[in-house]
Formats: structure tokens, sequence, C-alpha cells
């Protein structure tokens, strides 16, 4: 294979990439931005970078772990906690005095923290807990998440992280949008901005994944002893993976702050981390863009295009049957029930978008 | 097969569209409410007053135009994570003005998105002060947690005797965590003890937690936490023998904490919006709507009892159509401007807001359940100098 | 201090006989197809919930627990052909990943049927009263219990031992390919697991609810995790290890739910630390100890992993 050939499909790539960017950004401009396409692409930017994060252990590192929703946990606190404005504080930590932290760093600086803050946390877990095996690692991981999420919510911890309330009123994505002196929006940016920093993190998640370490991690996933028999440090990139997906699913706390507006350790239940681990299996296990396709494609169903599905929908004088609060959900179970059990290679398999121009064949089987 | 499936889905989409091609023109108020979760059950109360309140007055003069109103509801799931869609999903239906919640936390998580859409909301009965404080869109018809905690707080100490308090709520529970917080300080300052513990979301095993108020030789068990929790406290403290008073805040006012009670040994007590028979003309209106409604029947958890939530979701529907019919136009941002100086005469009482949106209110009703009829009784009307 | 203590241990007694019912379930499963069936805590609610309907429906109470008791190895037997069955030759995550989306698809359709609100569980007469115990006032359940794990344990432990069904569970969870080349019908056997498994969670759910008497979507998720983590320490595949597992976690969590109590009064502490805020948090502390400390648990058996 000529590199000329090999290089077409990142050119195609690049650009459906640069087109869906110019999408977003030119119809945030248009469109009025109470639409529920904003809402969706928002979570969904959202959901994908940690769908992503979650792939890069358990689809190319064969690393079961279920912490995901303690990771984001960890990062959407220490977001919320260094972004919260000072004169707010008094508001938000209302029974800890306006809590402890008394500084704000800016957003950017905020979600680098955020992420570090989870991938230190994750370094810590994984000293004990790599050691073992496929679904105890599970369980341990997902009791960890646990652990954190009680945590957060013990109360001798308030002037840090307010106890079990709520974190808010830190800076969210509609802070992005540029307004004039008078508070009216002249460029929308609550949209794009969120794809921008998925779109980074994803975008260094698959030059990760293509680097030698990346090979090192499919080569763990494939043959844990052969791997190791090949010179492949096991401990060490295991450690590695579980940190660098930790990072970004910190990363994808924040912005899930960001998005929700509020923050609240509650809310980041094992129920979470199962959600994501079925948008995992619905894009492909082992699938960058089938992680990302399908964290749109869930998000879009279960807040927007399946939401009739809740609601009593008359057809002339006829109303329709079983239409009623919840049904969404089990229409939505039933179909995740289906890919699991009959498309048990997802959306996309093991491809990436890269893969599809060029002769797949080949590509396949070079990799294989 | 599949083209008539197909066919089916679009005719259902397009529903909507056929339902609003009527000649009036329409007015949306949101209901955002929980419909499950933990607080489903007030969500659902709450709502029926809304509902109510839409069947007497189905249409509202704006600017000298009568506008339909049309009612879009939203379940925020009784949860944080939740609420976001549901407020999304209010603001993507252009509603005028928002209802809702119960449960302040829900609230508080959906105020934002409100906020950015130049939507007013009113909370109906979410009593924490972190609603409305420091916004200029979130207002309120019942009163606030301060209050409360110290009504019930003065009641506990001086009504009670109680010298030692034990409260358990909710962790991440914005209600609960606040309500505790005020009647600790209350309680406190009268020269009490409060011991205050916590439990996870999702925790059905009470035991514990009655054994360690008996251990603290506490003289009341204070528990504002939501209906599913308080039903299954109240049926775990008659099985151990609980001899203390459970003392709870507005959300245990409904008939399905009533049942619970019902043939047991426990004793509630309660602070509330709203005693029924305060207004004869609302009670029987209200009732006989929920009778000939079986899914209202349903909602409000089988009998047609009276809950004081569904009380303030009228006054609150009220107080919105007031907000509209004086801002003159359906502009969300307008009828905003001008709700600070709208006042009603509700069910309630007289409604005006103060300087933070809040409703001025000086008085709350305690209430106790008749243990052998199940039935809620007016103790006293208190307030607080 | 023994006034102090004994409340919290007959609550974690009671509790504990509860979960040791549905770790049964997880631990046979896991010993014999070396999946951790998610869906299993659900199953435990199921069974609630339809009993809720059932006595709803107006059929009397002894009729409605037997009735219960089948519906729900009934609907164990059903998740393990439709969501597990096709996938025997899958990897083990597939069949984890579908066990995780049973659970969701369990969860989620009684949301719908519910609304999403708590039931109500029927009050079964006798067992619900309340007795005096030491100065502990406490439902009849919470003695009923133990000892009908006991009774029904034993009665298990049998059926393994003697019989035949039994004698080819255990060959199958001893080697599964072997077993099925020696002639041995692996799919009645895993059905039968199953079918056991639920029986007894259906079981355990009539204690459980009848002691904490209201039942929504999310109540198996809780008590199925902890149940998990009991057979996990009790080490995966015993039994005994199982239920041994669920009572000490059972009294664990309510002694964390009264450690403060406990410690106050005896003076160690002068104001209380909140630590009952980790009584969830516990459980899984001690599931990762276990878990890096002794992997096999305190009764399992130490299988070489095939590599």
């Amino acid at each position: 294979m000529n590199k000329e050939q090999s290089k077409r499909p990142f050119i195609v790539t690049w650009v459906v990439v640069a087109l869906i960017y110019a999408a977003v950004f030119i119809s945030e401009q248009i469109m009025p931005p109470s639409s529920m396409l904003f809402t969706v692409l928002k979570k969904g930017a959202t959901y994908a970078l940690v769908a992503v994060s979650m792939n890069l252990l358990n689809g190319f590192t064969g690393i079961f772990s279920l912490g995901q929703a303690g990771f984001m946990l960890i990062g959407a606190y220490v977001y919320g906690i260094f972004t919260i404005p000072l004169d707010v504080r008094a508001q938000v930590y209302q029974y800890f005095n306006g809590g402890l932290v008394q500084f704000t760093v800016p957003v950017v600086i905020a979600m680098i923290l955020s992420g570090l803050a989870a991938a230190f946390f994750a370094f810590l877990i994984g000293l004990p807990v790599l050691r073992l095996k496929s679904d105890y690692l599970a369980i341990a991981t997902l009791g960890f998440a646990e652990i954190i999420r009680a945590i957060f919510q013990w109360n001798n911890l308030g002037p840090l992280t307010n106890g079990s309330n709520m974190l808010r009123l830190f800076p969210s994505f509609n802070d992005f949008n540029i307004k004039d002196a008078n508070g009216k929006v002249i460029v929308y940016l609550s949209t794009l901005i969120p794809f921008i920093i998925a779109g980074v993190c994803i975008f260094l998640i698959v030059m990760l994944i293509r680097s030698n370490y990346g090979r090192a991690f499919k080569a763990i996933r494939d043959d844990e002893v052969a791997a190791e028999a090949m010179g492949i440090n096991l401990a060490h990139h295991k450690q590695l993976a579980f940190c660098i997906s930790s990072f970004f699913a910190g990363v994808g706390g924040a912005m899930l702050a960001m998005y929700q507006t509020t923050v609240q350790a509650k809310s980041f239940t094992s129920a979470m981390t199962y959600e994501i681990l079925l948008i995992v299996v619905i894009g492909g296990v082992g699938s960058i863009t089938g992680s990302v396709l399908s964290s749109f494609l869930f998000v879009a169903c279960s807040e927007w295009w399946l939401r009739f599905l809740d609601e009593k929908q008359m057809i002339g004088n006829f109303e329709v049957p079983l239409l009623r609060n919840g049904f969404r959900l089990v229409v939505f179970s039933v179909i995740i029930m289906i890919v699991v059990l009959f498309f048990r290679r997802g959306i996309m398999g093991d491809r990436e978008l890269w893969d599809m121009g060029a002769d797949s064949k080949a590509e396949r089987g070079a990799k294989q | 097969m599949k083209k008539i499936l197909a066919l089916i889905m679009i005719l259902a989409l397009m529903a909507p569209v056929f339902a609003v091609a009527d000649d009036m023109p329409v007015v949306k108020i949101g209901v955002y409410e929980p419909a499950s979760g933990d607080s489903g059950a007030g969500g659902k109360q709450e709502a029926l007053g809304v509902q109510y309140a839409n069947v007497v007055t189905p249409t509202v003069t704006i600017g000298g135009v009568e506008y339909k109103v049309e009612l879009v509801q939203a379940d925020n799931g009784s949860s944080t994570d939740k609420a976001p869609s549901a407020a999304q999903k209010l603001v993507s239906e252009n509603v005028s003005v928002v209802l809702g919640s119960y449960g302040s936390g829900v609230s508080i998580a959906g105020s934002q998105y409100f906020a950015d859409a130049k939507i007013p909301a009113i909370g109906l009965t979410c009593t924490n002060p972190q609603v409305t404080a420091g916004n200029s869109h979130y207002f309120r018809v019942c009163f606030l947690d301060p209050f409360q905690g110290t009504v019930l707080a003065n009641y506990a100490s001086k009504t009670l005797g109680a010298t030692t308090a034990y409260c358990l709520g909710e962790l991440g529970n914005d209600y609960d965590q606040g309500l505790i917080t005020y009647f600790k300080q209350a309680f406190e300052a009268l020269g009490g003890t409060v011991i205050k513990e916590d439990f996870p979301t999702g925790n059905s095993d009470f035991t514990s937690y009655l054994t360690n108020a008996a251990m603290y030789s506490a003289d009341v068990f204070f528990c504002p936490v939501s209906i599913a929790y308080s039903t299954q406290i109240i049926s775990q403290a008659a099985g151990q023998g609980l001899e203390i008073p459970i003392l709870g805040g507005d959300t245990l006012d409904s008939n399905v904490v009533a049942q619970a009670a019902t043939g047991t040994n426990v004793k509630i007590i309660i602070t509330t919006f709203y005693q029924e028979g305060a207004n004869a003309e609302f009670d029987a209106g209200f009732k006989a709507w929920m009778n000939s409604d079986a899914e209202a029947l349903t909602n409000n958890g089988g009998n047609d009892m009276i809950a004081a939530v569904s009380v303030m979701g009228y006054d609150g529907y009220y107080m919105a159509l007031e907000a509209l019919k004086a801002a003159g136009t359906i502009d969300s941002a307008a009828v905003m401007a001008i709700l600070p100086s709208v006042e009603i005469d509700g069910v309630s009482g007289h409604i005006a807001f103060d300087e933070n949106g809040d409703a001025i209110r000086t008085s709350a009703f305690v209430k106790t359940i008749d243990n052998a009829t199940g039935e809620w009784m007016f103790v006293s009307e208190q307030t607080v100098d | 201090m023994w006034d102090t203590v004994f409340p919290y241990l007959l609550s974690g007694i009671s509790v504990g006989g509860q979960y040791a019912l549905i770790a049964i379930g997880y631990t046979m499963v896991y010993g014999i197809l070396r999946l951790i069936n998610f869906a299993h805590g659900d199953v435990f609610m199921v069974a609630g919930i339809v009993m809720v309907y059932i006595v709803a429906a107006g059929v009397p109470l002894w009729l409605s627990i037997p009735l219960v008791l089948i519906v729900t190895a009934l609907v164990g037997f059903l998740i393990e052909r439709i969501a597990y069955k096709p996938l025997r030759s899958a990897p083990r995550m597939s069949v984890m990943i579908s066990a995780i989306g049973v659970s969701y698809t369990l969860q989620n359709l009684v949301l719908y049927i519910t609304g999403g609100l708590n039931k109500q569980y029927p009050t079964i007469p006798w067992i619900s009263e309340t007795i005096v115990l030491d100065a502990a006032k406490t439902k009849l359940v919470t003695v009923i219990t133990p000892i009908l794990v006991i009774i029904l344990v034993a009665a298990l432990v049998t059926l393994i031992n003697k019989t035949k069904i039994g004698m080819a569970m255990r060959a199958v969870s001893k080697d599964f390919e072997t077993s099925q080349l020696m002639g041995i019908k692996i799919n009645n056997v895993i059905s039968a697991t199953f079918v056991i498994g639920s029986f007894l969670a259906g079981v355990g759910s009539v204690l459980y609810f009848t002691n904490y008497s209201t039942v929504i979507q999310t109540s198996g998720a809780m008590p199925g995790l902890k149940a998990f983590v009991a057979a996990v320490f009790g080490g995966i595949g015993s039994i005994p290890g199982a239920v041994i597992g669920a009572f000490i976690i059972g009294i664990m969590e309510n002694i964390i739910k009264g450690l403060d109590v406990i410690l106050f009064i005896s003076g160690l502490i002068d104001k209380p630390l909140g630590l009952a805020t980790f009584s969830d948090a516990f459980t899984f502390a001690l599931l990762i100890v276990i878990l890096v400390v002794k992997p096999t648990g305190l009764f399992g058996e130490a299988a070489t992993d095939k590599v």
C-alpha cells in the first residue's frame, strides 16, 4: 500500500469533521437557541467524550472498568469548586460559611485540573485494583465509584464539597456566548465550545491509540500473556490506560457540570456508568467513531426523538394505546436489548471513519 | 408492514399539530413537576391543582384577545440530573411561564435554563430559600424554610416540651437539608439539642435510624423527607413501636402518608399550607372533579382527600393568569417584568411577592393524623413573631 | 453495651438474611456460568411488584405468595433463555452487558407499569406483628428471616449434594466443557440454576418488602449489589459462604448506621461524626479489601485460572 493511498481517508475524515463543525456553528447562529437540537448536541458531545474514554479502557485495552461515573463525579466537583465566582460562594456554600476555597481559576485550567484530579484518584485506585481479572475488576471499580460518591457527600467535608448539597452558579456552556453591552447575544458559541473541547480530547485519544502505546494496549487486550512475553510491562501499561481514560472522564465530568449547570454527587450513580457502557456497546466496542455516533444517537433518542412516546397522542379521535410516561424508556431498552443480542458488533464494529474510504478489506487485513 | 409503521409514526408526530389547529390562539404554561421518582406522588398532586384550575378557567383574555391556556407537562423525575432536559423541553415549547416544581433541588437545577430563556417560573411548594435567592426570574407562592423550620422548632419545644430532637434527612436533597438546618438553628436557640443524621438515596432500611433516635433519647423524630421515604419510616416506626412523635414539613401533607399511619400508634405532626375545609367551594369543586376523572383520582393516591400542594398548584395557576393579563402579552420576558407587582386572593390566602420574589406569608397550619380514621386533623395556625 | 448494640444486631441479622436469599442466586449463577447476573437484584424487585399487583387484583394472600414465587422463578427462567442463552459462546463481557441491559429493561418496564411511584407492599398478617425481644421491639419477620434462611439453605444443600440435578450442577461448575462432553444437558442445568436462584430471591422479596413496606423500580439495585458483594465475600460459588457473607454484611452495615451512637454512648467521641453516610460505601470498601487480600473469599476454592 503506498503512502498516497493511505493518506486519502484521513483527508476525507478531516473534511467531514470540519463540515460538521461548520454546520454546528452556522445552525447555532440561525436557529432559535431554545431548540432541543442544541441540548442534544451539547449533551451528546459530553457523552461522546466520556464514551470514547471508556472505550479506550474497555475496547482498546481490555480492562473492564465500571468506575466511569466516579471519575466524572470527581471532574465535575473539581470544576465546580474552582470556578464558582467568589461573590456567590456565600450563597452556594450557605451552610458552610462560603466554603474553604476562596479563589477561582480560569475555566480551561479548571477543566485540566478536573482531569488531573480524576487521573490521580485513578492512579491510587489502580494500584490495588488493576491486578484483578475481568468481572472482579468491574465490580471493584463499581464499588470504588460508590465509595467516592459517599465521600463527596460526607458532611464533614462540607467546606470543600458543600456536603451533599449541590454546587451551582459556575460558568456553564451558555457563558461562552459573546454578548454586547446590553446582554444581547451577538455570536452563539454555547454548542460549538463543547464540540471543540470534546473534539480536541478525542483527537488526543485517537493519537494515543495510533501510537506505540496504543498498539501495546491492543496487544494486552488480545492476549495478556503473549503481550507480556513480547516485553510489554503489563502493570505499567494498564495503569497508564486507566489514568488516561480517567483523565478524560474527569474532563467529561466537568463538561457535564457545564451542561447541567448544577452538580450533585447523588446523580453520579452506577446507572450513569451503565448508560455509558451501553453507548459504547451500541457504537461498537473498539471503535472511536462508533462511540461518538452512538452518543449522539443515544442522547437524541432519549431526550428528543422518542419523547413523543411519553405523551398521549391522538390520531384524529383515536388515542394511540400504551403511550404514557415511561413508555419511551421501555421502547428504548428493548432497542438496546436487540442491539446487544443480535447486532453484537454495534453500529461500527471496530471500524473507524478513516477506514471507510480506504479499501476496507486490505486495511482490516493489515490490522489483524 | 414497515411502511404502515412509518406512517403511524409520522402521524403520531404530527398529531400535536392537528390538535392546535383550533381557531383560538394558545398561551402555554409549563408544568415542571416530577411524575416519577421519590417525589413523584407529591408532584402529581401538585400538578392536579394546576390541571383542575385549568379545567375551571381554560381561557384567559390577554390584551383584549381571548387565549386558550395549554398546559405543557415535563417530568423532572425528582432528580437533578433529569431536570435539565425537562426544563429544556419546556423552553423549546416556548412556554410563557413555568409552574413548579415540587422539590427545591430540581427547581434549582432547572432554574438556569429558565433564566437563560428569560422565562419566569413560579415555585408552588419549593420552600428552600435558594430557589429565589439571587435571581429575578424565580418566584414562589408558598412560605420559606427558615419560617417553616422556626414554626416546627417552636412547636416542638414549646407545645411538645421537647429538649432533644433527632433529625433525619436524605443526602443531597436540598429540601431536607435546608429545612433541617433552619429547624436546628431555631431549636438550638430555644435551648434544645439537635442530632442530625443522613441516609443515602434509595435506602429503605430505617430501623437502625429509628433505634438511633431512641438511643439518643430524643423527644421528637424530625424527618422532612419525601413521601416515598416517610411512608417507609412510618411503617417501620410502627413495627418498632416508636413512642416519640414524628415531625415533618409540608412534604408529609399527603393522603399517602396518612394511609401509612392509619391503624398504627405513630403520632405525626406536620406544618403545611392549607387545611381542608378552609374554602368549602374550592374543596367541593376539586373533589367533584377528581371523582369524575379516574386518572386524577389515581394520581391523588386513590381517594379524594385534598393535599395542600394541590391548593398551591391551583393558586399558582391563577397567579400565572393574572401575570399574563397584567403583562398584556404572552411574551415571557414581559410576564417576568410584571410578576413582582402581581397580587391575587388565592384559596390559600392573599398572595403578594416581596423583593426576593417570595410570597409574603406569616402563618402555617399545624396538622396531625387521626390514626383511627386516617384523616388529617387541624391542630393550630402558627405564626412567628 | 449489649443493650446498645443489640437492636443493631437484630436489624442486621434481619437484612442479612434477606441479602442471603438474593446472594445464593448470584453465587449459583456465577459458579456455573461465570457471569455476574446484574439483573438478579431486579428479579427480586419484580417479585415485589408482582406481589403488589396480584394482591391488588384480589387474590387472597395464601394463594398470592406461592403465585409470586412461581412467577419469579418463571421470570428468571425467561431471562436466561432470552438474554443469556444466545450468547453462550460469546465473550464474557457480552453476557455481562446483556445482563446490564436486562436490568435496565426490567427497571424501565416497572417504571412504566407503576408510573414511577412507590407501591405500598401488602401487609402479610402474622409476620408483620410487633414483638418484644430483650427490650427491643421489632416485627416478627425479623426473627423468622434467619430461621427460614437456614431451613432453605439446608434444603438447597441437600438438593445439590443428594440429587441428580445437584450432581450435574456441581459437575458443570467444576468444568463446563467436560461435563457437556459427559452428556449432561447443560441448558437444563443452567435453567434449573436460574429457577432456584429466582425462587429464593422471591422468598427474599416477601421478607424484605414486608419489613420495608414499599417497592419502586430501583428497589432491587442496592440490595442486589450488596448481595453480590456478600457472595464475593463468602467466596463465590460457595452457598454457605454467600449466606455467612450476607449476614456479616447486613450486620456491619447496621452497626455502621449506629456507630455514632455506640461510640457516643460508650464515651469515645463527644459529638456525632456522621458516619452513617458511609453505610453503603462500607460494603464496597469491604469488597475491595477482600478482593485484594483474598480474592477467593472466605470459603471459596482456589481455582486455577485457565489462560
